[in-house]
């Protein structure tokens, strides 16, 4: 019971950074992989504004989202857009980007452990203890998993109830199709990757209030978040939540039960299991 | 034979000598990243799936001679390596070559790290720690035996090249859909060429232990090494053979300059490195070569 909760409550915040990193993947196709450095960048400012500005990490996010989401639809523009032009194929796309985002990933770790040093930064926030059924668990982590839940819902209810929602979907279905029906795709695009920008930042910040975070731990998280996200399927949000929250269940079993260091080794489990018997994802259908 | 690939072969016995005459401090780091690269893009280069598991294959050639080198013959390690190596790339490609590029780079990217946590794991139930590799062999000697598997990935690349399996890949890297209609078996040929890599990265891992002398996991599958090698074939171009070469050279003596005056900004170089090649240099160093040739010929 102890395990399934702190695996619940991990995989809650490990499916909002999922979710960011598909619909940057699944919508605008850009494979970012400096997704778990935007991830280190939303803990970082949630640090920052509280341990200087005595702002708490919740109202943080206030802050958070919008620059995220600014600097991510820049960054889509600016370097992203003349990838997207000159792509031959979907396939010279993912090379591109891969290669593009590796880059500003490695720029990020340097630039910051060039300003702030190599060292770990954390933050006691709410690290009282909270009671659920018998056993207790850190009321952070449950906080975090609360705003992961409330957030992921709202942008489930804006993808699928509202005009702009249905356009990100129409994209992530079919881009070549989606400019007939009056869609424009670069602003869809453009939409989609500051989102799941904005989205993967807030999961950063929720992440810093229980885990103690440093420059280069970056690339972990991008590792779970893209087997997440292949696990669930791709443009798929009811398979990224699955996923995320087998993932998390499964990797808390494997610290607690087996070992602590081989949490990767877990994920990669799952990982080769759904690479095996369904690489589609698990609720996707297979390609015809 | 052609009189031109009579020449080209004369041509590189003879820069093969002069090399081995030279080695100089530092070279064998070059030469490391000279095999690597070169073995890198003979798989990546045809098909552009970005491997990043260089780093999980050399460390894993590293433990073969940490475990091994006291009880058997320095010679029979590389081989071993080689086939240990080759056995591991292609679990890796069964798995993934089967699928889109996308999942390849994304298992790539994290399988140093999950073999790192594997040994590391293996090392805490049986309660060794690290491994002290002292053997005899002098830095001249690891450069020798590193020219020696340079020299074999060269032959093997100039082979396939010529071979239906090289034909095979170039068609599966212009279209895969096409290379599929013409009766290729794309997943055989992507994973048989992979394990050429897998089994040089893990060789050349067998030879350069004894030079790091003290071995543990981390250090051992540590995942830069991947980046770097990427980064020096993309930087030199994989179109053609010696593309790689000319990325290594400049880049590694860049490296230690920069990593002697300021380590920290290392992994900042390598971003603006990537940044570099994906915006002004596409085709590396090559290509830029070979659109300086087409100008120069056409306004001839």
């Amino acid at each position: 019971m102890f395990i399934l909760i702190t695996g619940l409550l991990l995989g809650g915040t490990y499916a909002l950074i999922a979710l960011g990193l598909n619909l940057q993947y699944g919508v605008a196709r850009i494979m970012n992989l400096a997704n778990g450095e935007l991830l280190v960048a939303g803990g970082f400012a949630a640090f920052w504004l509280y341990t200087a500005g005595q702002v708490s990490p919740v109202a943080a996010l206030l802050v958070i989202a919008p620059v995220a989401f600014a600097a991510n639809w820049l960054v889509y523009r600016i370097m992203l857009v003349p990838l997207v032009k000159r792509a031959k194929s979907r396939g010279a796309l993912e090379v591109d980007s891969i290669l593009a985002t590796f880059g500003m990933s490695f720029a990020f770790v340097g630039v910051m452990s060039w300003l702030f040093g190599g060292g770990y930064f954390n933050y006691a926030f709410l690290a009282t203890p909270v009671d659920i059924f018998g056993s207790s668990y850190a009321q952070n982590r449950v906080v975090a998993f609360s705003l992961a839940v409330v957030i992921g819902g709202a942008l489930w209810l804006w993808l699928s109830f509202t005009r702009a929602g249905l356009n990100l979907r129409a994209v992530s279905v079919n881009p070549r199709s989606a400019p007939l029906v009056g869609i424009d795709v670069r602003a869809a695009s453009a939409l989609a990757f500051a989102l799941g920008g904005a989205v993967t930042a807030t999961g950063g910040a929720l992440v810093s209030m229980f885990f103690t975070l440093d420059a280069s731990v970056g690339v972990l998280f991008t590792m779970k978040a893209l087997i997440i996200v292949i696990m669930g399927g791709v443009g798929d949000i009811r398979g990224t939540i699955v996923a995320a929250l087998i993932l998390g269940i499964t990797e808390t079993a494997v610290a607690r039960l087996i070992d602590p260091g081989l949490t990767l080794a877990a994920a990669y489990f799952l990982f080769l299991l759904i690479l095996l018997f369904r690489p589609q994802g698990l609720f996707g259908r297979a390609q015809g | 034979m052609s009189t031109r690939e009579i020449r080209n072969l004369i041509v590189s016995a003879v820069l093969l000598a002069l090399c081995a005459l030279l080695p100089i401090y530092g070279s064998t780091t070059m030469a490391m990243f000279a095999v690597l690269a070169t073995s890198w893009a003979l798989f990546s280069g045809p098909t552009h799936y970005i491997s990043l598991a260089t780093a999980a294959f050399f460390g894993l050639g590293t433990f073969v001679t940490g475990l091994w080198f006291q009880t058997l013959p320095f010679w029979t390690l590389p081989l071993i390596a080689a086939v240990a190596g080759a056995a591991l790339a292609a679990l890796v490609g069964l798995v993934t070559l089967r699928l889109s590029g996308v999942y390849f780079v994304i298992f790539t990217l994290g399988l140093a790290e999950m073999v790192r946590q594997i040994f590391t794991w293996v090392q805490n139930q049986t309660g060794a720690r690290g491994m002290y590799v002292l053997t005899s062999l002098t830095e001249k000697e690891i450069f020798w035996m590193l020219l020696a598997l340079g020299t074999l990935v060269y032959l093997a690349g100039w082979l396939i090249g010529r071979s239906r399996l090289g034909f095979a890949l170039r068609i599966i890297g212009n279209d895969e859909t096409v290379a599929k209609h013409s009766g290729i078996d794309t997943a055989r040929a992507k994973v048989l060429l992979f394990m050429l890599p897998g089994a040089t990265a893990a060789a050349a891992g067998a030879m350069l232990a004894p030079r790091y002398i003290y071995i543990e996991p981390a250090t051992a599958f540590a995942p830069l090494l991947s980046f770097q090698v990427v980064i020096m074939a993309l930087l030199g171009g994989t179109g053609r053979l010696w593309g790689p070469i000319a990325g290594v050279i400049p880049f590694t003596l860049l490296w230690e300059a920069i990593t002697r005056q300021a380590p920290n900004q290392t992994l900042l170089l390598l971003g603006l490195a990537f940044l570099l090649i994906v915006y002004v240099l596409p085709g590396g160093f090559v290509g830029l070569w070979e659109r300086i040739l087409r100008r120069w010929r056409a306004r001839g």
